[in-house]
């Protein structure tokens, strides 16, 4: 009897968790889709898109007789393109993700898990199917899929930094990878360069909290990773603020760099900003890269 | 052990304070503490490494701050006292007998001597010691009781105005005969004076002796003289210090009767001067007013002088030989000295028997050759008593013998026959005009104009005694006016005519001055002492110690010849006495008294009044090093970087945040309040129960006044009597609490502004009135204490017909929570008399401005919000009607105060529809 009240109780608040989780990425979708469109395009699909003039090629049988009789030209009937993509998501589960500097905001994990679920159901909703990387998760479309997604979603992992994880990517597929990528660059570059390999784009999407990007901190300080594997100490931590911001912006810019060789895109986004507008840039960068196909 | 003021219980402790710099170096070397902080970009920190420059060691002011803390700890764990008692003055114990010479002079710092008196008191309490304590102007035997015996009765110690003289300090050395141990402390006033050092050695006797006394010197006004026509003053101070500037104050009556200010004359004490003169130039007409100089900013008995009829109007009888020329009023001898004299003098007219009985100051004959021998006889007899007989020349005088051969005695100089005409129409020469007044002149000074010429005049005969008489000359050298002192008094003689047909100087304004001198120097003279002789004297007023004029109420009368002979004292107080005739005024400090600073000798210790109350300073260095302390923890955190900029800025400021003052806004709300609607104020007494229940009063008489007649007050509005402006309120009540501050002098004087344009204040003792408004009950001292700056007029207890009674209801008492009778109200005027057929006199035709009593209305009227009574009144029904009649006093008030004299005028309806023929 005994062990099954601290699993209920897990249980309970893991499913606890996973509602506002669904609530919060559906809220953040649903301010994005007002007025949904298609791909403006021609393609598979069920939905109507145009009738155009016959071209030399096309099938008789492709003729819309229904059309064509209305005029001395023979129509075909075009319809929307509905070709699904695989888009496998990576969000970085390690430890460093669990850390916001204020109580006010939201910690970088959990933000990174709202902009992904929130990704998720509207490409959901674009008709794209949708994984987390790796073997956990294959992608599938369907609102089953976003369950399965917010739940997956909640999984933590130990150690203090991630690194992506590229098994499981659809060739010609997309990702989109969500961290801090504060943790060693090398997992980072192997990933993408083999994801590139494989005829993979995709989104990078670098979440901090303002304290990192900042650095306000003084006096004599022992600074420690979340998981506490590192750690370092300064006597007088405002001295370290402008090389500490020197290496961060290092660090972006080799991340930009490495999306720019890799034909990925790269934004980064501070946890005090909007999410809607980091939803925004992501939902717009996935249509662009649609767009690009 | 005592450092400076300074000393410590536990001095040993100190040592302590020798470890600091070791502390210093232990501090030094410990860094603050490090902050743990989680950090996800530590990963990119990695590998950076501290520099060099970076100091490890706390900052040198923050070690400062620390060890000031325990610098302050450590001293104040020492036990630091202020001010410490002597180690000597410990150890006394057993009876105390104090001293207090309680003289005028101690009247200039009663309040200290008052306050240190209360400490010594208190600190005898706790070790129980015994306490005796005589008033050396008032001596009694020497009773040991408990200290807080004698702590119940200070308030009731004032000094006298008058000082202990040889017989009381030898009664007090009687009473002390004996050697019993006991300490002796003497509050001395710090005069010298006879007696002392033998009643110092009988103290000695007993033990050792404190003197207590204030170095400042005293300063006193001895009484003002009259000379060359203005009032000489002359203050004296008992030590001759640095230069110091006083300012004496000339008070009297305005022309409406009124005590005012009248002029001030500043005296300045030269360095090392013990007195300082000033002449006081005043207007006849105003100096004839003044009745008393009081030096500025002194308040005892002796900084005031009190003038009688040495400075009052003088009588003046003017007596013509012609008296048959009616008609011809230019032409009168007598018209130029009435018009010079009338304004500073009053006129006697009569015949010269009618007149010397009256004994008038000054008798002025006009051109009078002859007098009769019974005449002459008792002329000279009042001349010699010091009258002053002022003779003007004429025809008469020209043509008579009268002083030809030998000299009259009632003319200063023989007189040469018929006398001189020049620059007439049949004579040679210019009219004269006047020579410079000589210096021992009386005229000396006074500016001569050219335009005053003499045509005829009559010619003194060179005598031995001619040069010393002439105090005016003409600039021949011929005499003009002469002088001859017969007794005490002087005969005067004009060589011309007091009209202007011999000369022109009755024309000018000189006239008038040279007047004014002979007649200010004419002014009375003291009594002496075979004057005084069997007379009685009937005090009118006396001075208290702090120079305040008093009613004498039932003082005896007194000898006349003690007013000069006796020393001041319990029988024999300063102050105006009345005889007979005129009126003297007894200073506190007579004109050749010398004030002298006592001497003690060396070895009896003498301290001063200012002696500050030993104060422990340990729990304020405590309180101090919990501060730097608190101040360490903050640049703690600050220096370790756990205080955000933000964060320290915010407790800063919440530190700092004072409240705005919101007073003014304030003032002008209410002021706009009581100018849009009718309201009914109480002064804001500083006790807020009372000033609650005050309001809750005005509340609920309010809502009676609301619901009954047609005054609809809004809300009552507690008044601050220093800030709020009073003219916008119709009424104040005013409870008196014993210990409510006395308002400022700027305050009173809008107090007064107020009573003057029509409001009213009612002053409520709420006491019952139990002791009538004599001294006895703290709130009615209290009510005269601040009162007596009010402009308040003469008071009567609510007569049967005031128009108090019938204003609303008609009510013959005015109980409040106690139904105590006597309600005080203006008193109608003396000759306010019933009418025939009248129920009711004409009474005042304003506002009474005060109404006094002491029955707690506003507890009788209080109600809460929803109009239940706060206070039980009375018992059952008869405690409501008390109430209800409580209430119906308050309309009645309230109607009395904004419909004046209105139902007065009502009594007159049947009068005047009887005139109107209906």
């Amino acid at each position: 009897m005994s062990p099954a009240h601290p699993l209920r109780a897990r249980a309970e608040a893991e499913a606890a968790r996973l509602p506002p989780l669904l609530a919060r990425a559906e809220h953040l979708a649903g301010a994005v889709l007002l007025g949904e469109h298609g791909r403006r395009r021609s393609g598979m699909g069920d939905d109507f898109w145009q009738y155009r003039p016959v071209q030399a090629g096309d099938e008789r049988r492709h003729v819309d007789w229904r059309r064509s009789a209305r005029s001395d030209t023979q129509f075909v009937r075009q319809r929307e393109w509905q070709i699904a993509q695989s888009v496998m998501i990576w969000v970085d589960a390690a430890a460093s993700m669990r850390f916001s500097s204020d109580d006010a905001l939201p910690d970088k994990s959990d933000r990174s898990r709202v902009l992904a679920l929130a990704v998720s159901i509207l490409l959901n909703r674009a008709g794209e199917r949708v994984g987390l990387t790796g073997t956990s998760l294959p992608p599938r479309r369907g609102q089953a899929q976003i369950a399965r997604l917010a739940e997956a979603l909640t999984q933590e992992s130990d150690e203090d930094y991630g690194s992506p994880d590229t098994s499981g990517i659809v060739a010609h597929g997309r990702a989109l990878f969500l961290s801090d990528f504060l943790g060693d660059i090398g997992g980072v570059r192997d990933a993408l360069t083999s994801a590139a390999d494989r005829g993979v784009q995709g989104v990078l999407l670098q979440v901090l909290d303002p304290a990192e990007e900042a650095f306000p901190y003084r006096g004599r300080t022992i600074f420690e990773s979340v998981g506490g594997t590192l750690a370092h100490e300064t006597l007088k931590a405002s001295e370290l603020r402008d090389r500490y911001l020197e290496r961060l912006a290092k660090r972006k810019a080799e991340l930009a760099s490495l999306a720019d060789l890799t034909g990925w895109q790269y934004q980064c986004h501070h946890t005090s900003d909007s999410a809607q507008s980091a939803l925004l840039w992501l939902y717009s960068a996935f249509d662009a890269g649609g767009m690009r196909r | 052990m005592i450092i400076g003021p300074v000393g410590f219980t536990l001095p040993w402790l100190l040592i302590a304070l020798a470890a600091l710099p070791i502390l210093w170096l232990i501090l030094r070397a410990v860094p603050p503490a490090p902050i743990r902080r989680r950090f996800p970009g530590v990963a990119l920190l990695l590998g950076l490494r501290d520099d060099d420059s970076v100091t490890d060691r706390t900052p040198w002011w923050l070690l400062l701050l620390r060890m000031l803390a325990v610098a302050a700890i450590i001293i104040g764990l020492a036990g630091p006292v202020l001010n410490p008692r002597a180690e000597g003055e410990k150890v006394q114990t057993g009876p105390l007998l104090i001293l207090l010479d309680a003289s005028w002079a101690s009247a200039r710092d009663w309040p200290a001597r008052l306050s240190l008196l209360e400490a010594t008191l208190a600190e005898a309490g706790r070790a129980a010691r015994p306490v005796a304590l005589i008033q050396l102007s008032d001596p009694e035997p020497p009773v040991f009781r408990a200290a807080e015996d004698w702590r119940s009765r200070l308030s009731g110690l004032t000094p006298a105005a008058w000082e202990a003289h040889r017989g009381d300090l030898d009664d007090v050395s009687a009473l002390l005969a004996g050697s019993d141990p006991y300490e002796i402390r003497w509050f001395s006033d710090g005069l010298a004076r006879d007696g002392r050092a033998s009643l110092l050695a009988v103290l000695e006797n007993h033990g050792p002796v404190t003197i207590i006394e204030s170095p400042a010197p005293v300063i006193a006004m001895t009484p003002p003289a009259i000379e060359d026509g203005g009032v000489r003053l002359t203050a004296r101070r008992s030590s001759a210090g640095i230069a110091r500037e006083i300012e004496v104050e000339a008070h009297g009556l305005d022309p409406s009767g009124t005590p005012r200010l009248l002029a001030t004359l500043p005296l300045r004490f030269e360095e090392g001067e013990t007195e300082a003169t000033g002449t006081l130039l005043l207007p006849a007409e105003l100096r004839a007013r003044l009745s008393r100089f009081r030096i500025a900013g002194q308040n005892h008995a002796g900084s005031v002088t009190l003038t009688d009829d040495s400075l009052s109007r003088r009588e003046v009888a003017l007596i013509a030989a012609r008296d048959d020329r009616e008609g011809l009023q230019l032409l009168s001898p007598l018209h130029y000295l009435e018009q010079a004299l009338v304004p500073s003098a009053d006129m006697l007219d009569g015949t010269l028997t009618d007149i010397l009985p009256a004994n008038p100051d000054v008798i002025a004959l006009a051109d009078v050759a002859t007098l009769a021998g019974a005449e002459q006889a008792a002329l000279l007899e009042w001349v010699e008593a010091g009258g002053m007989l002022l003779r003007f020349a004429g025809p008469r005088l020209a043509a008579s013998d009268i002083s030809r051969t030998e000299e009259s005695p009632l003319m200063p100089v023989r007189l040469r026959a018929g006398g001189r005409t020049v620059g007439g129409a049949m004579s040679w020469g210019e009219p004269k005009t006047l020579a410079p007044f000589p210096e021992n002149s009386p005229f000396f000074g006074l500016p001569v104009p050219d335009e005053v010429t003499v045509s005829a005049q009559v010619m003194a005969q060179p005598d031995p005694t001619l040069a010393e008489r002439v105090i005016a000359q003409l600039s021949d050298g011929t005499p003009l006016v002469t002088r001859k002192r017969i007794g005490s008094g002087q005969v005067i003689l004009f060589h011309v005519t007091a009209n202007a047909e011999w000369s022109s100087l009755p024309l000018s304004g000189l006239f008038v001055q040279m007047l004014e001198r002979l007649a200010v120097s004419s002014a009375k003279a003291l009594p002496d002492l075979a004057e005084l002789t069997g007379t009685t004297w009937q005090p009118a007023q006396v001075l208290d110690g702090f120079g305040t004029l008093r009613d004498a109420g039932t003082l005896p009368g007194v000898a006349g010849e003690r007013l000069i002979t006796d020393p001041l004292g319990d029988d024999l107080q300063p102050g105006l006495y009345d005889g007979a005739d005129r009126r003297f005024a007894l200073n506190v400090v007579g004109a050749k008294r010398v004030l002298e600073p006592v001497t003690w000798p060396s070895d009896v210790p003498v301290v001063g009044l200012a002696r500050p109350a030993e104060a422990p300073l340990g729990g304020w260095l405590l309180a101090v090093s919990m501060l730097l302390l608190m101040a360490d923890i903050i640049a703690s955190l600050g220096l370790s970087g756990r205080l955000l900029p933000a964060r320290a800025a915010l407790i800063v400021s919440l530190a700092l945040l004072l409240p705005a003052d919101p007073g003014l806004a304030q003032q002008d709300d209410k002021a706009q309040l009581a100018t849009s609607e009718v309201v009914l104020a109480h002064v804001l007494t500083g006790d807020s129960t009372l000033d609650n229940t005050a309001r809750a009063g005005l509340r609920g008489l309010g809502q009676t006044l609301y619901f009954r007649t047609s005054v609809e007050p809004a809300d009552p509005i507690g008044v601050n009597l220093e800030t709020d402006e009073l003219a916008v309120y119709p009424f104040l009540y005013w409870p008196i609490t014993p210990d409510q501050p006395i308002p400022s002098d700027e305050a009173y004087a809008r107090l007064n502004d107020y009573l003057r344009t029509g409001g009213m204040i009612l002053f409520d003792t709420r006491d019952a009135n139990v002791s009538g408004f004599g001294a006895s009950s703290p709130n009615g001292q209290k009510l005269q204490r601040l009162a007596a700056p009010l402009d308040i007029p003469p008071l009567e207890p609510v007569p049967g017909d005031h128009v108090l009674t019938r204003t609303f209801y008609l009510l013959q008492d005015f109980p409040g929570r106690h139904s105590g009778r006597k309600v005080w109200v203006e008193s109608a005027p003396p000759d306010a008399e019933m009418i025939e057929g009248m129920p009711f006199r004409n009474l005042n035709d304003n506002v009474t401005p005060v109404v006094i009593g002491g029955n707690d209305w506003a507890s009788a009227w209080a109600v809460d919000e929803r109009g239940v009574p706060l206070f039980p009144v009375g018992r059952g029904y008869t405690g409501e009607r008390q109430r209800e009649m409580a209430f119906r006093f308050g309309v009645n008030l309230v109607m009395h105060v904004l419909t004046g004299n209105y139902k007065s005028d009502q009594v007159h309806v049947p009068a005047l529809l009887d005139r109107l023929g209906q």
